[in-house]
């Protein structure tokens, strides 16, 4: 048998003997971006179709969860830079041809999209503004005239102005909201995706599954969230129809591995008997994606089922399949 | 005007001067290396062969690592060297994922560095440090553009091969086999 031995003398930190660039950071704020994507993306749906009324939750707390998730997603972003004091380089410049770069924008810029919606929503949402958690109770007295039965008063006339423009354009802002949010989702794909160098990341289908799995990840965050039977019971027909969209994508992803060149025959096989076989295949398939579809086919049934199992196990499968990828394609390469 | 190199896989020895000298040169910092030696042992026993390579950045003619800086940092100036700008960087490790030679490395004080091709030597007319004190002569470091550079001659009279072609880079330093 002809073998090959390789020895590098190189072994600088982070880079051998394998990559370590991207530790935990760019998983979380993958998956927490995803997450975010797909409650954006039903708030802004179902108010574009306008179902509203029938899905409350969706519309009033999604994006209030959503921006939480993009502000602690960009918290991890942020620890991820190795040279974090210039960040604002990446708001110097649009690179058209970098990933990050439209990505760092499109995220600035559904911060505050959502911020709007939440603003719009707000009085809907939280009828008396007796926050228990004190400094966000102090924030609101910089904005609100405080009184007895604590209703929404605004201090400053502009803040009415505002809410009453946001509320009455929502429809066009929840276009822009879908339009985001579809980007926000493709893009947590397509930053692991535009890596040639990586041969596991490098393939197109990434974009389209990452988005399925976000938007899986958001259903099953708002069936969590929701007390609302029949939202709840949609999203568990959502979920189902995602995930069996996931499963073909991710049949599809091995498909064009096996069928390609060599170093991604070789990434395939990391996961189809080799290193990350076990992990992948026990958290993000069976865990993830198989026992949570089983279980809403039962709801959709009428079984039984506590909402909360099928719930958790998706935002497990959508957590694990992003460490797993991220960690997996910085594992594979080209030379040694 | 394109600077390239030949390095000569049949002379090199191993020894691992470039990377000393670049090391020197460069000020690089305990435990980094913008080079380095990579040695290939490949065939049954008793029919092996060894190739030893000196390797560092390739300087590609289609580079991912400034298609991926997301604030223009990395990127290519006259004769086709990669360089990064240490004020632009902001550390995200997009043109390190971005590079199939893994030649790029977080320098400690948290920019992205790499192999210059010594340019701050190169534009004063001398060869890069791992170039100049090869003592087998096994690098040449030249114009690619120009046929009579002796870089060109000996890729036009030796059979030579890049690292990871499959990986589309087209890069700019050749082996002589």
């Amino acid at each position: 048998m002809n073998e090959e031995l390789i020895i590098s003398g190189r072994m600088n930190p982070y880079i051998d003997p394998h990559l370590e660039v991207w530790e935990w950071q760019i998983p979380l704020y993958l998956f927490l971006g995803g997450l975010a994507a797909g409650l954006l993306f039903f708030a802004a749906y179902f108010v574009m179709t306008g179902k509203e009324k029938k899905y409350p939750t969706t519309v009033k707390y999604g994006p209030i969860v959503a921006f939480i998730a993009i502000s602690i997603g960009l918290v991890a972003l942020l620890l991820d830079l190795k040279h974090p004091l210039y960040f604002w380089q990446l708001y110097t410049t649009i690179r058209i041809d970098s990933p990050m770069s439209w990505g760092a924008w499109v995220l600035l810029i559904i911060t505050f999209v959502s911020l709007i919606w939440i603003f719009s929503y707000l009085k809907e949402a939280f009828p008396k503004y007796n926050c228990k958690i004190g400094f966000i109770h102090n924030l609101l007295g910089i904005f609100i005239v405080k009184n007895d039965d604590e209703t929404w008063e605004w201090k400053y006339s502009w803040l009415d102005t505002f809410e009453k423009y946001a509320q009455s354009n929502r429809y066009a802002w929840a276009w822009v909201m879908a339009v985001l949010s579809v980007i926000l989702g493709v893009y947590t794909g397509i930053l692991l995706s535009a890596f040639n160098a990586r041969p596991l990341w490098n393939t197109a289908i990434l974009g389209p599954l990452f988005l399925t799995s976000g938007f899986s990840t958001g259903a099953a965050m708002l069936m969590i969230m929701t007390k609302n039977h029949e939202e709840r019971l949609s999203y568990s027909r959502i979920d189902l129809f995602l995930i069996v969209i996931e499963l073909f994508f991710i049949t599809h992803l091995f498909m064009g591995f096996l069928a390609s060149s060599q170093v991604k025959v070789e990434a395939a096989h990391y996961f189809l008997g080799g290193e990350f076989t076990v992990t992948f295949w026990v958290n993000v398939i069976i865990l993830g994606l198989v026992l949570p579809a089983v279980l809403e086919a039962l709801e959709l049934l009428k079984y039984k089922i506590p909402v909360i199992i099928p719930g958790l196990l998706i935002l497990w499968g959508g957590i694990m399949f992003r460490f797993i990828m991220v960690e997996a394609g910085q594992i594979i390469r080209y030379l040694y | 005007m394109r600077y390239g190199m030949a390095i000569d896989t049949k002379k090199c020895v191993g020894c691992s001067d470039c990377v000393v000298a670049c090391q020197t040169e460069n000020n690089i910092p305990h435990g980094y290396a913008r080079d380095w030696i990579s040695e290939t042992v490949s065939g049954t026993y008793p029919e092996l062969a060894l190739e030893i390579r000196s390797e560092r950045c390739n300087h590609c003619d289609n580079t991912p690592c400034v298609r991926t800086c997301p604030t223009g940092a990395s990127h290519v100036i006259e004769g086709g060297i990669v360089k990064v700008t240490h004020e632009e960087c902001i550390g995200c490790g997009a043109c390190v994922e971005s590079c199939p030679y893994d030649a790029r490395y977080f320098h400690p004080d948290g920019y992205v560095d790499k192999c210059t091709f010594c340019d701050h030597r190169v534009k004063n007319g001398q060869d890069p440090a791992c170039v100049s004190v090869c003592p087998t002569y096994c690098m040449y470091f030249g114009d690619l553009d120009d046929p009579n550079s002796e870089v060109s001659k000996k890729i036009a009279t030796r059979k030579t091969k890049v690292l990871a072609p499959e990986a589309g880079t087209k890069p700019q330093i050749f082996y002589l086999i």
